[in-house]
């Protein structure tokens, strides 16, 4: 090292160094996002917006799954035995005491009827709408089976009741319901 | 790897070559001249084993892309393309598939004779924490590839295995959406995971070069657990272990040829040839078998995120066994006590994998639970403790003196 160094010489050079290195490093971080960015959903994705469903033809204790942003979606006419069955179990009893109801405020609990309301707060007893994909590890349920006869998840042996919140096994939440709404009394569009 | 040339290269343009790259003194150095313990058994030609389906592996999937479609919508059909109208696809394919397998197989055996004759200890830690890497990479890559035929066990295997990462609180749900690229898995994500699985075989092959260094600057761990001391202890790699590997591969090759010949689809599942079908999931899910005892302990934990953690914490618990297991001497030939608890632990392993294969419920869960359990105190109370309490029997003071003592030469 030359001798004409001095103090003032050395923090100079400390704070170019580091200046430099920032200045280095965030460009480099924001020329990385965008290789990043690529793999979120693209715009087409994004845009497969809502998809409308007609309930009557539905006979009672009939379940269809139609598909919505490339999810399966259960819709169910439920019967009177499973609407009571659902309605009669005690908040206690539930493991996830949430709706999980996208029309309703993340905090609403998980009675029978916040499981069933629309958008606006309406809601036929009748019909259950809601995502069908396990909140374990994304398998496909299956109707009508298991202990609470509503869905039983083949993969990991999740159970749910006949308003399909979470009774048994490895899932930790009850199934998601979509965001939807009545546009008349049998007509509902998701999304 | 090695500097510059020692060797005194007789032919002139071998040695005008190698003084400007020392190319041929570093293949002698290494893979000819190169020192190795006189007492290697069997279980040490696994490593070739490994590069030599490694490359079957590479080999056969680059012939298979130029046929192959990565969409959603083609990707099955052009798998069954290539099983009935390429020329010799179906050899391909099957010889790809079952590969795989025996890949696993192969790497599962090196892995257990590690443990058994303690090569991951010093000096040998880094070597053995990127064969864990190399391991992990192995995994991504055999799943992705699992996932581009598109068949229903494929798509719920994609489905299964990203939900995985939903687990983690918060930033679980952006990272399966960004590792779907939608908000299901289809069609992007098919195209990034046959990206990604084109991609890390390469990396597995920069990997194994790394290993293979950090190997050759340490020179090779040996049935006694005993450094090499002298040159007596010693015998050059070629003759003497290119033609003991050759021959191990031979044999393994052989039994791998068997099933791609005479039951390719001994290890599938036939759910595999219906078309993947987001609405409907199979019946009973199961990874291959090589993927089982992994899956009985994610099984096993009755929580979500705890599964998760405790799947993904078996193999990261391999990466501290160096520091974990506290013995001195490494081969168990000379640890009675480790001994009996590394065949217990062969079976807990084997135990989780046939746990792995049934559903999930009555004695198997319980059996699953135990076994979990089992393999965690294995790695962090067992081997801890005996490192303190065993008393190890008297090792030889050298190989030479090890095999003499065995009447051998």
């Amino acid at each position: 090292m030359s001798a004409t160094y001095n103090e003032t010489d050395i923090s100079r050079r400390d704070f170019l160094y580091i200046t430099t290195g920032v200045v280095g490093a965030t460009g480099t971080a924001l020329a990385l996002w965008p290789f990043v960015d690529q793999m979120n959903p693209d715009a087409s994705v994004l845009a497969l917006a809502s998809t409308e469903f007609d309930l009557a033809p539905l006979a009672e204790g009939q379940g269809v799954t139609i598909k919505w942003r490339g999810k399966p979606v259960f819709i169910r006419r439920r019967t009177k035995e499973e609407i009571e069955g659902a309605k009669k179990v005690p908040m206690s009893e539930l493991k996830d005491p949430l709706a999980r109801n996208a029309n309703l405020p993340a905090d609403a609990k998980a009675t029978d009827e916040n499981r069933l309301k629309d958008a606006n707060g309406k809601f036929n007893e009748q019909y259950l709408v809601q995502i069908g994909i396990c909140t374990h590890l994304g398998c496909v349920p299956l109707g009508e089976q298991g202990e609470y006869h509503g869905w039983f998840c083949p993969c990991h042996g999740s159970v749910y009741d006949t308003a399909g919140r979470i009774r048994k096994g490895p899932a930790p939440r009850n199934l998601d319901i979509p965001p939807f709404k009545y546009v008349s009394d049998t007509r509902i569009v998701i999304g | 790897m090695s500097g510059h040339s020692t060797y005194d290269f007789k032919n002139p343009v071998v040695r005008w070559f190698d003084e400007r790259l020392p190319l041929v003194s570093m293949v002698r150095g290494q893979l000819v001249d190169f020192p190795t313990p006189r007492n290697l058994n069997y279980w040490w030609t696994f490593g070739g084993i490994l590069a030599t389906m490694l490359a079957i592996q590479l080999l056969t999937g680059i012939v298979l892309v130029m046929h192959y479609t990565p969409h959603a919508a083609l990707a099955f059909d052009s798998v069954q393309q290539i099983m009935r109208d390429v020329n010799w696809g179906w050899l391909l394919r099957w010889m790809h598939a079952n590969g795989a397998a025996f890949f696993f197989l192969a790497v599962y055996i090196h892995m257990f004779r590690g443990l058994y004759y303690g090569s991951y200890k010093a000096p040998r830690e880094v070597l053995w924490m990127i064969g864990v890497l190399i391991f992990l990479v192995m995994m991504a890559t055999a799943f992705m590839g699992y996932v581009l035929p598109w068949g229903q066990m494929s798509f719920w295997a994609a489905v299964v295995i990203t939900n995985l990462f939903s687990a983690f609180p918060v930033i679980g749900e952006p990272l399966v959406q960004w590792l779907w690229g939608g908000f299901a898995v289809d069609n992007p994500t098919l195209q990034r995971f046959f990206s990604l699985h084109y991609l890390l075989p390469f990396v597995l092959v920069g990997l194994v070069i790394l290993h293979i260094w950090a190997l050759h600057v340490t020179g090779n761990n040996n049935p006694d657990g005993i450094e090499v001391k002298s040159e007596q202890d010693t015998l050059p790699f070629h003759p003497y272990y290119t033609m003991k590997d050759l021959f191990a591969i031979v044999v393994f090759l052989m039994v791998y040829l068997a099933f791609v010949f005479y039951s390719p689809w001994y290890m599938g599942h036939s759910i595999n040839f219906v078309p993947g079908n987001p609405l409907v999931t199979p019946e009973h899910i199961v990874p291959e078998w090589y993927f089982l005892p992994f899956y009985a302990m994610l099984r096993a934990i009755p929580d979500k995120l705890g599964g998760v953690l405790v799947m993904f914490g078996s193999i990261v618990v391999l990466f501290f066994l160096p520091w974990l297991d506290r013995a001195k001497v490494k081969s168990l030939r000379y640890r009675p006590i480790a001994r009996v608890f590394f065949w217990i632990f062969v079976l807990v392993g084997l135990t989780l994998g046939v746990a792995g294969s049934q559903p999930p419920e009555g004695a198997w869960l319980l059996v699953s639970r135990i076994a979990t359990a089992w393999y965690f105190i294995h790695f962090l109370v067992i081997l801890p403790l005996l490192g303190v309490i065993e008393k190890p029997k008297n090792v030889p003071g050298s190989i030479t003196e090890a095999v003499l003592a065995r009447g051998g030469h």
